[in-house]
């Protein structure tokens, strides 16, 4: 009975967690440079590169899907290193229009290049549809159990602890020998790398890629999750992933008013968690008070109490 | 190198910022294990030469040695790698982080095993993490202050964020450390406990340039004092040589009360 229950659970939803894993990998890309500091809208174009690469050297080479992925992932990670050289001079809302920028004229790229020399390279705006479905589910789970490893470890070294100073103060930070630039160069290679491995895998999975997919919209879709989900600890882009790929599909019933409600939850999120779900403080915080009445705040506590 | 030399030495050292010069000329020498003082009014340009010191700023002009070798014109964390760390007029420290994790920071510079050996569990970044954490609780307990060393660093009583950002300079091992007003917001009891603490910090080897208002304390820690006035030196001598210097009190005078 109940096996019977989580499968057809399993087989109606399966879909729906490929691509919040798929989702995860991209709130992580974008998670590592808001964590040196950086808004970066760059993680779509590093998806659409990973993507075409991957799913070219598939179809016309026959290469197995390993190598298609780290194919996908080194060529976005040359072009983050080589695009980071000249942005990453950029902060703030600059550096998010130079991104966006580098994400259209990977569009663009993508829509012009349709056939050169008489052989079709991306096929324009139809996209690539003949590409062979080779991502299974354990592939994901694989890859972004890498990923989770790869920050756990990168918060237990000095590198994690630099990105962390350079984002709380960059200058603070070079004053006590941290390369910011090197750091922040870093974090952006980092960052194409994943996305470009998350293209290849959801190019695989879906049979299917279109300049369009990754487009502006795509760029602000992955910035939500590590919005709603947090961008302090690994954890909180992977949340915002899943809440904000099942969320639609659990709220079908609502038609065509479905979309508005991931944009009702964001809007929440920012005004009442403005850190994000995953926040450690927050929640240390609610621990703290959790079964107290309402006392005076808990912050002066650290001056008198200690021995 | 004679042991003898000086550990800093600023020659004619001039920063314009558009038309205005918020350092002009200005040469002095530190000697090894000295305390220096750099007083001089609001605005005279005391955070601005930190700020060139540390690489935060870059001269318009002159040149800057330190321990032999040439820093004019090297980024801010090169400059800390050869040893110069410093503290901030308003205290700087990462807020959100802990005592010992601001502490770890400060000691970016002496470690070496970063994120591959991390991700490759190499015993050696085990080992060098393990024994960072032994040196900065090591070095909270020989300032007193190890029962912090878990607090969150923006929750600490002023003072102690002030002594805090000190020991988070100290965490580097600096030949030099720059203090930029370490009193401000102080009473009179916690100044002079400052000033001892500061005597101390010079006892393990450190050498000190330290901005500072509060004269009482510039006479217990200083051994030289440098004036300067709208970017230039005025003068320079021991504690009592400058308060007794004519146009040190012209200076002062002069203007508004500070």
């Amino acid at each position: 009975m109940l096996t019977q229950f989580l499968t057809d659970i399993w087989l109606v939803y399966r879909s729906v967690f490929e691509f919040a894993l798929i989702g995860s990998a991209l709130g992580l890309s974008i998670y590592i440079t808001l964590r040196t500091g950086l808004l970066s809208l760059a993680s779509a174009g590093f998806m659409s590169i990973g993507a075409y690469v991957g799913a070219l050297l598939t179809i016309h080479l026959h290469t197995p899907l390993l190598v298609s992925v780290l194919a996908g992932a080194l060529a976005a990670g040359v072009i983050g290193l080589l695009l980071g050289l000249p942005v990453l001079r950029l902060s703030g809302v600059y550096l998010a229009i130079a991104t966006i920028g580098f994400g259209e004229v990977v569009r663009v790229f993508m829509l012009n290049i349709d056939n050169l020399a008489g052989r079709t390279i991306t096929g324009g705006a139809l996209g690539l549809n003949n590409i062979p479905r080779k991502t299974e589910t354990w592939h994901l789970v694989l890859f972004v159990g890498l990923l989770i490893y790869l920050f756990v470890r990168i918060d237990r070294s000095r590198t994690g602890r630099a990105f962390d100073a350079i984002r709380q103060d960059h200058h603070v930070a070079a004053s006590m020998g941290i390369n910011v630039v090197q750091y922040r160069n870093l974090a952006f290679v980092l960052s194409a790398l994943i996305a470009g491995a998350a293209g290849v895998f959801s190019a695989h999975l879906t049979y299917f890629v279109s300049p369009n997919e990754y487009g502006f919209n795509g760029a602000v879709r992955i910035l939500t999750f590590a919005i709603l989900g947090g961008y302090l600890i690994w954890l909180g882009p992977i949340v915002g992933a899943f809440i904000l790929t099942f969320l639609p599909e659990l709220l079908r019933f609502l038609g065509p008013y479905r979309p508005i409600v991931n944009g009702v939850v964001l809007i929440l999120a920012i005004i009442y968690l403005p850190r994000g779900l995953v926040d450690p403080t927050f929640w240390r915080k609610v621990w703290r008070q959790r079964g107290k009445p309402p006392s005076p705040p808990p912050l002066e506590t650290s001056s008198e109490a200690a021995p | 190198m004679t042991p003898d030399a000086p550990l800093l030495q600023l020659s004619s050292v001039t920063k314009h910022y558009g038309g205005l010069a918020a350092l002009n000329q200005v040469s002095f020498e530190i000697a090894r294990g000295d305390i220096m003082g750099l007083i001089g009014p609001n605005g005279a340009g005391k955070t601005t030469l930190l700020n060139v010191i540390s690489g935060l700023a870059q001269e318009t002009s002159g040149t800057v040695l330190f321990n032999g070798g040439d820093i004019t014109s090297l980024p801010a964390h090169r400059i800390a790698s050869l040893g110069i760390a410093r503290t901030y007029q308003n205290i700087r420290l990462f807020n959100e982080m802990t005592v010992e994790q601001n502490l770890l920071l400060g000691r970016h510079t002496r470690t070496r095993s970063g994120m591959a050996s991390s991700l490759l569990l190499l015993p050696r970044q085990r080992r060098e993490e393990r024994q960072l954490r032994d040196d900065t609780a090591a070095l909270l307990q020989r300032m007193d202050m190890l029962a912090r060393r878990d607090a969150i660093a923006g929750e600490l009583a002023y003072g102690d964020q002030r002594r805090i950002e000190i020991i988070r300079a100290l965490a580097a091992d600096p030949l030099l450390l720059l203090l930029d007003e370490p009193s401000a917001g102080m009473n009179e009891s916690e100044t002079e406990q400052l000033g001892r603490f500061i005597l101390d910090v010079r006892n393990q080897g450190v050498t000190i340039l330290i901005i500072e208002h509060d004269m009482n304390l510039i006479s217990q820690v200083c051994d030289q004092v440098v004036v300067l006035n709208f970017g230039e030196v005025i003068s320079q001598g021991t504690p009592q040589q400058v308060q007794s210097d004519p146009l040190v009190i012209e200076a002062y005078l002069g203007q508004e009360e500070d």
